[in-house]
């Protein structure tokens, strides 16, 4: 199918020229992805404030939160016209495990039966969700596990950042609230990846590994720049965090990331163009992983 | 004595006259391509799906290999930082890539060229381009460092161009009367045209190395000029959809316009998925954009695509 249309350049004049229709010209074949999504459902739930809705949480939802099987934005006021849920609380730092709480019972409350896997991220998180779903594939929702950026001080089996996102299986979550429901869990402190991360070990949640099959992290602290241009063995904190052994440059970042944090709202749309646009035609890429992964609900060295 | 230095006088404002004329005509009509409307503009596609359909495995890496890029980028020791970064990045996807620089760095090889002007350098470049290589590439691009560009993307563009026919291909801007490739945005050259160009190099009237016009031009149009001469007219690079492929800016500044302009749209509304240069990147953005072009991907979208490129050897970015 042809045909004419005048577009007008950013010059002064108009003119037309004849093109093909939008075929997709790269022929792409989406039924792994498409796959994934119905068999790997995941609840995503952005942690905001009224004062980031424009400025923030709006960014994440046009762009990785629409990737979710289902998105919820939580903040302390309720707002039908974004929409988000009010999780009556106050604001600030010292709310957010307060915030973290209600939201978990808010959505094992209203949502357990619509996905599989129960994600949290910060609306400075940018989400790469198919690359959640591979990671997630080849384990059972049923399995008390959660997955993420893999701190290890002050809880023997470590605890995720909240920052990067952190994503419970379905009987994660059921058990997080069971243990508020017997007070084996309380708020322990306003902390809320460690004081979640406490609960979690208490309830038996096994905290997992989500490096990808060549040991390189998929969940990340920070934004891309910073783990593949600094030498972050040498940062202050970071080695007395990060679980695993810190890889540098290239090895620092794995092909099939699932997170980044600190990423400012231009950057989100820039990480969604990257991720799911921009592409080196006929690339065949060095890491090319197949669906089907080990079994890694048990614990590898290290 | 006073009535010769008089004509003297006369005679050199009457050639000065003549020179700023015979220019403006000059300008006005030339080259062959011109159709019979005034305002015109070439826009040159990238090949769609009936194109590229059913090969074989064997069929698209012949295909491939038939696309052999060269590529020069302009570099003065002033650009040290990004010219490390285009060697460690995006460089490796040409054929072969070298670095023209204004004079020699202790830190790297490369062909010196002797000049500060970028003019200069730019025509220095391409006549040893053209001399050492013209049998062995059938595409010439050309960038400044602070370009980074998707070699494959470019291929792919290039698929079902002939190199023998004349082609000058980019970022297109309009100057008057004059359409000429922005080298921001890099430039692209067809065997053809660069063999075109390395014959009206020898021409001082009509493409002089040093102040051949009243105003200086910078070196993309002065480009343009000589290209015209020969017959070879610029064309702008578009996607399917019409979206620029060549960028004079920055992903992340594009991304800023749209959020400003068309913030529903941002993303689809801005850059082309098979982009192939972005400008204005200091050396950790070229690093950053290596990771995100050739690494970081959404699992599970593939691809039927006709042609095949392989991870280059000795690399661990890409």
């Amino acid at each position: 199918i042809t045909h004419t249309h005048t577009h007008t350049h950013t010059h002064t004049h108009t003119h037309t020229h004849t093109h093909f229709l939008g075929q997709d010209p790269y022929r792409e074949d989406n039924t792994t992805a498409a796959e994934l999504y119905s068999k790997v459902r995941i609840l995503c739930w952005v942690m905001t404030g009224p004062s980031n809705l424009e400025t923030k949480a709006r960014h994440v939802q046009a762009t990785w939160a629409r990737h979710c099987n289902v998105a919820l934005f939580m903040s302390s006021v309720r707002d039908d016209g974004f929409p988000t849920v009010g999780l009556d609380v106050k604001e600030g730092r010292d709310q957010l495990y307060w915030k973290t709480i209600r939201a978990f019972h808010y959505v094992h409350q209203h949502h357990l039966e619509q996905a599989d896997w129960f994600l949290k991220a910060d609306d400075d998180t940018f989400v790469v969700l198919d690359n959640l779903r591979w990671l997630l594939a080849n384990h059972t929702p049923e399995a008390p596990v959660y997955f993420g950026k893999r701190f290890k001080p002050f809880v023997k089996q470590g605890y995720m950042s909240g920052g990067a996102g952190y994503v419970l299986s379905k009987e994660a979550l059921r058990r997080f609230v069971e243990g508020f429901r017997t007070q084996v869990c309380t708020h322990t402190s306003p902390v809320e990846d460690l004081a979640l991360g406490l609960c979690m070990e208490k309830m038996g949640v096994q905290a997992g590994d989500s490096r990808d099959t060549e040991g390189r992290e998929t969940f990340h602290p920070f934004p891309p720049e910073r783990h593949l241009m600094e030498n972050l063995q040498r940062d202050y904190y970071y080695p007395t965090y990060s679980f695993y052994p810190i890889l540098l440059g290239a090895q620092s970042c794995s092909d099939l990331s699932v997170s980044f944090h600190y990423v400012s709202p231009e950057e989100m749309y820039v990480l969604e163009y990257m991720s799911r646009h921009l592409r080196p035609y006929g690339y065949r890429p060095r890491y090319q992983p197949a669906l089907t992964v080990w079994n890694r609900t048990e614990p590898r060295d290290g | 004595m006073i009535s010769e230095s008089s004509s003297f006088v006369k005679g050199m404002m009457l050639g000065g006259l003549f020179c700023v004329f015979v220019t403006f005509i000059g300008h006005n009509k030339m080259g062959h391509g011109t159709k019979a409307h005034h305002h015109e503009h070439h826009h040159i596609q990238a090949p769609n799906k009936e194109d590229v359909s059913n090969l074989s495995e064997g069929e698209r890496m012949e295909l491939s290999h038939s696309i052999r890029v060269y590529c020069i980028i302009l570099v003065k020791p002033k650009d040290l930082g990004n010219w490390a970064a285009v060697k460690e990045t995006w460089s490796k996807h040409c054929d072969k890539a070298e670095f023209y620089s204004s004079e020699s760095v202790k830190v790297f090889d490369s062909i010196v060229l002797n000049t500060n002007e970028m003019w200069v350098m730019m025509r220095k470049a391409y006549k040893l381009a053209y001399e050492r290589y013209q049998d062995e590439y059938n595409w010439f691009f050309l960038a400044h460092p602070t370009t980074f560009a998707v070699i494959e993307n470019l291929k792919y563009f290039l698929l079902k161009k002939d190199a023998s026919q004349p082609f000058y291909i980019g970022h297109t801007v309009k100057s008057g009367e004059l359409e000429y490739v922005d080298g921001d945005g890099g430039i692209v050259l067809s065997i053809e045209s660069l063999k075109r160009l390395s014959k009206i190099f020898e021409d001082p009237d009509r493409c002089p190395e040093q102040g051949g016009l009243i105003w200086k031009l910078s070196e993309d149009k002065q480009l343009a000029v000589c290209l015209k001469y020969t017959g070879v007219l610029a064309e702008n690079a578009e996607d399917s959809e019409g979206k620029d492929v060549f960028n004079t800016k920055s992903v992340g500044s594009l991304i800023k316009e749209a959020m400003a302009n068309h913030p529903q749209q941002v993303v689809e509304g801005s850059c082309s998925d098979m982009a192939i240069t972005f400008n204005g990147l200091a050396p950790n953005h070229m690093h950053v954009m290596m990771y995100g072009v050739y690494r970081l991907r959404a699992y599970g979208h593939n691809f039927k695509d006709a042609l095949v490129f392989l991870p280059p050897a000795g690399s661990d970015n890409d």
